[in-house]
């Protein structure tokens, strides 16, 4: 067996997630590795210890024999100090052992050195993964992300008061609930996705105009701003906006305030506090019973009222929720989309599945993940070689209607000129050749000429799906040189007679083998 | 006499032109090709009451013998083996057109060796020699019309060289006995205009009398023409060769009908011919290239400079994957190309469709017009693969429900799928019109290796954030993604 990946149970306060399924674990375990996890790591997230036990996993007590045991550390929070357990747990990690789990790195200074002196092979951060297709799979923000977004939703409607959906009732007629989404990264579309799908009227707004097409796809209405400015940033991001550029879009929003129900705000800026959008004003100007739900609470928020971690309400009745924890309130969903991504980092680091990790920096994933390696800090990594999303290109503009038709109209006349022209090189070339040419032979040319206009005629009517037959069955007519075969074996001629009788026996084999073949092929096309 | 065969051949040409007509549909294809049998019939038993038609013992036992040949092949012969026997076939009519040509000029000159011209323009045979059947027919030729047969044996003998040689070389190059690559000479069109140039010459000594041996020696060039210009074709022009050689073929027995003065040889030459010419035509433009420069050869088999550089990579998937997509996935469009035949993976293909369509999903094929390296190919093998041909659609028929489409499956298929064609005004195949399967949701592409296809064009879908690669053989992944399915 090879080494041993080792889950402890999460310390953190209101932490319900766990690194490991029972279905992850046995795709790791086919990598090579054998699996240890803490007691009671699942239970939050509705997997009990028994279940780990049927996927084959070894269960123990206590983090500190996880720690102790395992070659391999998967979390989901970065490690901290925890007063009931004594200890920080970056005093855990041994010299040689390998770490995954969130880290927040750029936060984290004091803790990435913390960790760098324990002298680790190597520290994996989930969050830092590049965001480019082929990591898709193991794209852990976007996997919380997109819970966090559906979440914010469930928790907005606990909040509110009324339907989502617009009825007639025998009571009186419901207006649909009105949703604004703010930021439309994954889990803005996640949230988009889950208001349309209670039935509301959901508007999106987004810095980044080529984002527009993704939120009309999942049925949002893009709210435009009339301004020229690209805040696509690198790797998929948004970068901060020019002041007008700002004053333009909340001026827009103060416009929606009144109308707007709902409000999720899901605004982050890679690396800067999360930019103010939703602001005291704006709050003020919607109606009571509102609410606000805040996914940037945790780097300070999008709303100036909001309180990180709190629901609050305000003094004109709108509730504004400030979760840090809305993944976390799904544990089992979200366990289940972070164990298949840490699943799919172990893949990626075990290419030989041979049970042995191998953090290869030469590979733009594994290089961005990793920030700490034997015991040396390697963050921030150095920008990825692929782009995450291609530049929308420029497409060409297509001739206006007038000017397509005159295209037309010139081309109908090209055409015609020269079909023109056409027949009066054809009729010159006739009267030529009818000058010099034998009566007998204008009787075949005149036959051929027919002919080759029948055949043009004829042939553009062939169906494409048979083209193979044509070409089978003209194999077999044109075996109709036999005539000329057959017409010359009565010659005298010794040379003549064994010619036209190799002749006729290669004609008949292409009148016989062209004939049965297109019909065995014809035979063959059935309708459903 | 003479009326009743002529009534015969005026027959036979209706049934051969119903026999074309028929193709245009599926179900009256199958009656077209018993009025063509019917034609061919009526056709060679007339010509059976010629005038000086003999050695019937010969004659009959070559008939059988070639009859019971050519049935024995068309019921071995694998549907993915059809361009190479559609090649071979090509050959045969090149090659009787020689023999029969030649044998022209032979009679022609036995003809006039024992004959003396009067003053008045007749020409009577000699004392005790007496002509029959073809050689009778030459007799009454004035001095005018036996230089026009002249120039008829010449193009005959000549276009039958270049169709059986270059035909030899396409069946080569289909059986994959010779390699598809464009053998691309120095000077090479210096050399065929040489070679042409001399044959023209040739043609103009024999025209003046100058004997058989020219008409042999042009034969033996223009067997070098067609091995050449074949040669210098690369596999993904295939579809337009054998169209090309399917035209000649019918040209050579045109040529031949003209110095034989059968009206019935034309007429059937010129509908071949026009037959193969519109098919090199229709395969020209989808490929957005020239005629000519499909002719002169040289592309293919090697990398081509030019069209931008690529950025992305392809990402593997599993056959697990794929088959969890196709069991999410409602509108499903499979795209054949020459792997598939290659792979022999249509029966499994076919399998996969009708599971997929027992689960009540809408499975669809879409056929670009020079998947395979025959007209049509793709069409005949799912076809016999049983799958039912009006869910196989043309490019133009499907290409714009792809963006409606949730799982594309490509086979051994790239050229005809290249956003290049579109996307990249630099790139080689820039303007050719392809099936735009990278406006689907999901596209699969079940592919040998990482390689570039026979343009040697890089292809961008794959690279694309929507496309996923299933690498190994066709059949094989096919297989699996069926097991996987359960």
């Amino acid at each position: 067996m090879g080494r041993i990946v080792g889950v402890p149970r999460e310390l953190t306060a209101g932490e319900r997630r766990v690194a490991l399924t029972p279905e992850t674990a046995g795709r790791i375990q086919k990598l090579g590795y054998s699996i240890i996890v803490e007691s009671g790591a699942g239970a939050d997230a509705d997997i009990s210890d028994d279940a780990y036990r049927a996927a084959n996993v070894e269960v123990v007590n206590g983090a500190a024999a996880v720690w102790e045991r395992a070659d391999i550390v998967m979390k989901v929070r970065p490690p901290a100090e925890h007063s009931d357990f004594g200890a920080h747990e970056a005093d855990l990690l041994r010299e040689g052992q390998t770490l995954i789990c969130f880290l927040w790195p750029g936060q984290n200074e004091a803790l990435m050195q913390r960790l760098a002196e324990r002298k680790p092979h190597a520290v994996l951060a989930m969050d830092m993964v590049p965001r480019i297709s082929r990591a898709q799979k193991m794209d852990a923000l976007s996997s919380m992300a997109n819970i966090a977004g559906y979440r914010a939703v469930i928790e907005a409607s606990n909040n509110f008061g009324r339907f989502f959906t617009g009825q007639v009732t025998a009571a009186g007629k419901v207006p649909p609930a009105k949703v604004l989404v703010v930021g439309a990264g994954v889990a803005g579309l996640a949230a988009i996705g889950a208001a349309r799908g209670l039935g509301a009227i959901v508007r999106a707004f987004d810095v980044r105009p080529e984002v527009a097409e993704q939120i009309e796809s999942m049925g949002a209405e893009f709210l435009m701003l009339d301004f020229e400015e690209d805040s696509s940033g690198d790797g998929g991001y948004a970068k901060p906006s020019s002041p007008e550029f700002r004053e333009k879009q909340l001026a827009m929003f103060r416009e929606q305030a009144p109308e707007i129900d709902i409000v999720i705000t899901t605004a982050l800026i890679p690396g800067r506090p999360a930019p103010k959008l939703w602001l005291k004003d704006m709050v003020e100007l919607q109606k009571p019973g509102s609410v606000v739900v805040d996914l940037a609470a945790e780097q300070g928020g999008n709303c100036d009222l909001t309180e990180p971690g709190e629901k609050v309400l305000t003094e004109n009745g709108v509730t504004i929720v400030g979760y840090t924890d809305l993944p976390s309130r799904m544990a089992s969903q979200s366990s289940q989309l972070f164990g298949t991504n840490l699943r799919h980092m172990l893949d990626d680091l075990t290419p030989e599945k041979d049970g042995e990790p191998n953090v290869n920096m030469e590979d733009d994933v594994i290089r961005g993940a990793t920030v700490v390696k034997d015991g040396e800090i390697t963050f921030p990594p150095p920008a990825p070689k692929v782009q995450a999303i291609a530049k929308p290109q420029q497409a060409p503009k297509g001739p206006s209607p007038e000017e397509q038709a005159a295209l037309d109209a010139e081309a109908a006349r090209k055409a015609g000129r020269a079909q023109w022209a056409l027949l009066g090189v054809g009729t010159l070339l006739m009267l030529l050749i009818g000058s010099v040419a034998p009566a007998s032979f204008m009787q075949h040319f005149i036959v051929f000429v027919l002919a080759c206009f029948v055949g043009y005629q004829v042939i553009w009517n062939v169906t494409h799906a048979l083209h193979t037959p044509l070409m089978a069955v003209t194999n077999a007519i044109s075996g109709i040189i036999i005539l000329g075969a057959i017409l010359q074996i009565g010659s005298s001629s010794g040379i003549v007679l064994v010619m036209s009788a190799i002749s006729v026996l290669i004609a008949t084999i292409n009148i016989a083998g062209g004939f049965l073949v297109t019909r065995r092929m014809l035979a063959m096309f059935q309708k459903s | 006499m003479y009326g009743l065969i002529a009534a015969a051949y005026v027959a036979a040409s209706i049934l051969f032109i119903l026999s074309l007509g028929g193709l245009s549909s599926q179900e009256s294809a199958k009656r077209g090709v018993i009025y063509g049998m019917i034609g061919m019939a009526i056709a060679i038993a007339a010509t059976f009451l010629s005038k000086g038609v003999g050695n019937f013992n010969i004659l009959i036992s070559m008939i059988a013998i070639g009859a019971v040949i050519g049935a024995a092949i068309a019921a071995r012969v694998a549907m993915t083996g059809m361009p190479q026997l559609v090649a071979a076939l090509h050959s045969f009519v090149g090659l009787a057109a020689v023999f029969i040509g030649v044998n022209a000029d032979l009679e022609l000159g036995y003809v006039l060796a024992n004959s003396t011209l009067s003053a008045d323009g007749v020409r009577t045979a000699n004392e005790g020699v007496e002509f029959a059947g073809f050689a009778a027919a030459l007799l009454k030729k004035s001095v005018v019309e036996i230089n026009i047969m002249r120039v008829e044996v010449f193009l005959g003998v000549f276009i039958g060289a270049i169709t059986f040689t270059g035909s030899v070389i396409a069946y080569g190059k289909l059986a994959g006995s010779i390699s598809g690559k464009a053998l691309t000479l120095p000077h090479r069109h210096l050399i065929n205009l040489v070679m042409i140039a001399v044959c023209v010459l040739l043609g103009a000594m024999y025209f003046y009398g100058a004997g058989v041996w020219t008409l042999v020696l042009v034969t033996l060039i223009a067997f070098v023409i067609g091995a050449h210009l074949v040669m210098a074709i690369g596999g993904a022009d295939m579809p337009v060769v054998v169209s090309m050689l399917n035209s000649y073929s019918g040209w050579a027995a045109a040529a031949i009908g003209f110095t034989l003065g059968n009206d019935l040889l034309i007429v059937t030459g010129a509908l071949v011919g026009s037959s193969g010419a519109i098919l090199s035509y229709i395969m020209c433009k989808a490929m957005n290239r020239s005629f000519i420069s499909v002719i002169l050869g040289g592309f293919g088999g090697e990398a081509q400079s030019g069209g931008q550089a690529i950025e992305g990579e392809m990402i593997a998937t599993e056959v697990d994957t794929v088959a969890q997509q196709l069991d999410d996935a409602d509108e499903v469009v499979i795209v054949p190309g020459y792997g598939m035949a290659v792979a022999q993976a249509q029966a499994s293909v076919s399998e996969l469709t009708r599971r997929l369509r027992a689960k009540g999903k809408n499975v669809r094929f879409a056929i670009h017009p020079v998947a395979g390296r025959l007209p049509g190919h793709m069409n005949v093998l799912l076809a016999e693969a049983k799958v039912p041909y009006d869910i196989v659609l043309e490019m133009e028929e499907i290409n714009d429900d792809f963006p409606s489409t949730d799982l594309v499956i490509i086979i051994g298929a790239n050229d005809i799928v290249n956003p290049a064609a579109q996307e990249d005004p630099t790139s080689p195949i820039a303007g050719m019109p392809v099936l735009e399967v990278w406006k689907a949701k999901n596209v699969i592409v079940s592919k040998r290796g990482r390689g570039t296809g026979y343009s040697g064009i890089e292809n961008p879908l794959f690279f694309k954030d929507n496309t996923r690669m299933l690498y190994g053989d066709a059949k094989d992944s096919m297989d699996k993604v069926l097991q996987a399915m359960g």
